[in-house]
């Protein structure tokens, strides 16, 4: 696609891949409500999985966390195979081991996901030096999503120092969600702590609105762009919202109702249908069309995820040495 | 006549630490969500008290252990067990290890609270009984209740205690109901296990949500015209050898069962303990039933296989009461993974 029809194309397929990340979470909310495990969902942090990997390629790898649904579906994953992995049958990415929590797809360059907070960060230094010295293929970056909690590991300084100091082709894209789980992040650092600490080790870092995808992706495109370019890690911090609670069920009982609102007001799927419907990019019927589509793949995702069978129990010693 | 309220496991965990941090002025709570879940005790004892921490647990456990050694008698809730992975430096070279390196200049009174053990499908990064891991560590005290009541009142000797005392909390038993002594002095001493059910063929010794296993088996080998004895740890390290000595001399027949894995387990060390010192009292060889050493699998099929069930023990139990008799099969295999089922117990639709 050239550059003047993805002009056009891009906005509207980040729309549509924002919209399928939101109905996949939903789906999992209504599941868990039938009794399937509880999931992280991603519900308002759309347009941070869309904007970021849609800058990257194929030669690049991305390293994710518990809340990795939007990272894996913009990376064009089935949402079948999630959804069956997050009810622990043998179709799923991982056969339902992971389920929800530590989703990777080694075929999609989601190499390794980890739910122990930090665990993102610790481990995609390596995959970048692998990168660097040979593995994989030429030119290839890693892409490593973490959110503000995670900063607070003390491993948030030691890969960030590692990164900088050993030049590894790192993107680090902290998902500034204002929650660590129950604990509002104000309450754990200073408003912009995350990107001081990251500048005090001496590398590129950006502030973005992370509910704007147009402005994620922008920036994505620069920092790989860099980073491409001078093998030098990048940092952005993306500011945006988990509309929902921690870890479902979660009644947010303790999340200011004033906050969510005016986040919601700034709900970054609808930002983006009134930029494409302003721009004249969509109509009300393509608008129609697109939830449409959009609402079939969820149906199809879930009847394949349903009729997945269990793992047989004689399974359960598989996989744990090579 | 001791006053009783019904509570689950977790409401009796935080009664004993309402209790304590009124007993005790010393006493402070730390944690990732503490004071967003535990209002009431902020309400109460303070922000000083009750403190929401960043997420760091490797500076909440070294901050407890600095506290301990200076006075304070801090509480710390790590969440999920497997987050104690960044905290053990702190727990283990320090906590453990720096009285000792200080030829007793310091204590350090403290609890870590984590969560352990199948239930939620969350799999291996979240369940993950790793309990023996800590009785491994010199200088710690490690508990792990099966019962509301013991949830309260082993808290509260970790608490009152000198040493640091790892609290493990068995997630699958956090919403169970039972009667829990109202008493504000009502204390479980460390290292008392306790006996679940008198019997005299078997001896089955566990903890935490498989002693709820032993029972339900002893009450299919009664039916079989078996008497099991079911004895509760309670307490992982000190261990209460003489609980499970005086027992095995009894019922001359031992099978000990927990989720976690066998290799280098708390039944290893039971076994030891019986080979060495009840050697002459066994009828057949002992038997342990434990979780597989692989990580736990989040699909509900795969934690169900690899959780001891009660049919499970029942099973072993009538092999070994049939021990001598025939040649036993099982003999061979009975670990790793002799717990393991063949099929999902239930069946699960979603
Ligand atoms: C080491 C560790 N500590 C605690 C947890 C429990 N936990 C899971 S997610 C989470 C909050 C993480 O916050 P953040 O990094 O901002 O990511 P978010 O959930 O907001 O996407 C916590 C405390 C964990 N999984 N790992
Ligand atoms: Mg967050």
């Amino acid at each position: 696609m050239d550059h003047e029809q993805d002009i056009a194309a891009g906005p509207l397929r980040r729309l549509e891949t924002m919209l399928l990340i939101r109905a996949y979470e939903n789906q999992l909310v209504e599941l868990q409500r039938n009794g399937a495990p509880g999931t992280c969902t991603s519900v308002g942090q759309e347009a941070c999985a869309v904007g970021v990997v849609e800058a990257l390629d194929v030669r690049d790898r991305i390293v994710t966390n518990h809340r990795s649904a939007g990272h894996l579906i913009a990376r064009g994953a089935d949402p079948g195979r999630l959804m069956a992995e997050v009810l622990g049958r043998v179709d799923g990415y991982c056969g339902g081991r992971s389920g929800s929590l530590h989703i990777s797809a080694r075929e999609l360059g989601v190499v390794l996901t980890s739910t122990i907070v930090g665990g993102e960060l610790s481990l995609a230094p390596g995959v970048a030096l692998a990168q660097k010295m040979g593995k994989g293929e030429p030119g290839g970056i890693v892409a490593v999503f973490f959110g503000d909690g995670a900063a607070c590991e003390g491993i948030f300084h030691e890969a960030l120092n590692l990164a900088v100091h050993w030049q590894l082709p790192m993107l680090f894209v902290c998902e500034n969600n204002q929650w660590q789980a129950f604990v509002h992040r104000l309450e754990t650092m200073a408003d912009t702590a995350i990107a001081e600490w990251a500048r005090g080790h001496g590398l590129p870092v950006e502030t973005v609105d992370g509910n704007d995808v147009e402005a994620v992706h922008d920036a994505a495109i620069a920092a790989v762009a860099g980073i491409r370019a001078s093998g030098r890690p990048c940092f952005l911090e993306l500011s945006t919202y988990r509309q929902r609670g921690h870890f479902e069920p979660d009644d947010q009982a303790y999340v200011d109702p004033a906050e969510l609102q005016a986040w919601l007001a700034r709900d970054p799927i609808r930002m983006q249908r009134e930029r494409l419907l302003e721009r004249g990019l969509i109509d009300a019927v393509g608008l129609a069309a697109m939830a449409q589509h959009t609402r079939e793949r969820i149906e199809t995702a879930l009847a394949f995820a349903q009729a997945s069978a269990w793992p047989a129990p004689d399974s359960l010693l598989e996989h744990v040495y090579a | 006549m001791t006053r009783m309220t019904r509570m689950s496991a977790e409401q009796a965990m935080h009664q004993a630490l309402r209790e304590e941090m009124q007993h005790d002025p010393d006493v402070l709570l730390m944690g990732e969500g503490v004071a967003t879940k535990q209002r009431d005790l902020v309400t109460d004892f303070g922000a000083d008290r009750v403190r929401n921490t960043p997420l760091a647990e490797a500076i909440i456990a070294g901050t407890a252990v600095g506290a301990a050694a200076s006075g304070l008698r801090p509480v710390i809730d790590l969440l999920f067990a497997p987050f104690m992975a960044y905290a053990m430096d702190a727990l283990v070279n320090s906590a453990g290890k720096l009285r000792y390196l200080s030829g007793g200049q310091f204590r350090f009174p403290l609890v870590a609270i984590g969560m352990t053990g199948t239930g939620w499908c969350v799999g291996a990064q979240h369940n993950h009984n790793l309990e023996a891991m800590f009785v491994h560590a010199p200088g710690l005290k490690v508990v792990m209740p099966a019962e509301p009541a013991d949830f309260k009142g082993l808290l509260k000797a970790a608490i009152r205690d000198d040493n640091p005392v790892l609290f493990f909390a068995d997630l699958g038993l956090l919403h169970q109901e039972g009667e829990v002594p109202d008493a504000d002095d009502f204390i479980v001493p460390i290292g008392k296990a306790a006996l679940r059910r008198i019997g005299s063929d078997v001896t089955l010794v566990s903890y935490a949500k498989t002693v709820a296993v032993c029972l339900e088996a002893a009450r299919q080998l009664a039916d079989r015209g078996i008497s099991a004895e079911v004895i509760d740890l309670r307490s992982l390290k000190p261990l209460d050898e003489d609980a499970v000595l005086q027992s095995v001399r009894k019922t001359r027949r031992l099978v000990i069962v927990h989720e976690a894995s066998g290799l280098c387990g708390i039944g290893a060390e039971l076994a030891a303990l019986a080979a060495g010192k009840a050697f002459a009292a066994l009828r057949a060889p002992v038997v342990r039933l434990t979780g597989p050493d692989a990580p736990m699998a989040s699909s509900w099929a795969l934690e169900q296989a690899a959780v001891p069930q009660p049919e499970t023990v029942t099973d072993s139990v009538l092999e070994l009461v049939a021990y001598g008799a025939s040649a036993p099969h099982w003999l061979g295999d009975a670990l790793p993974g002799g717990a393991m089922a063949t099929e999902p117990v239930l069946m699960k639709s979603y």
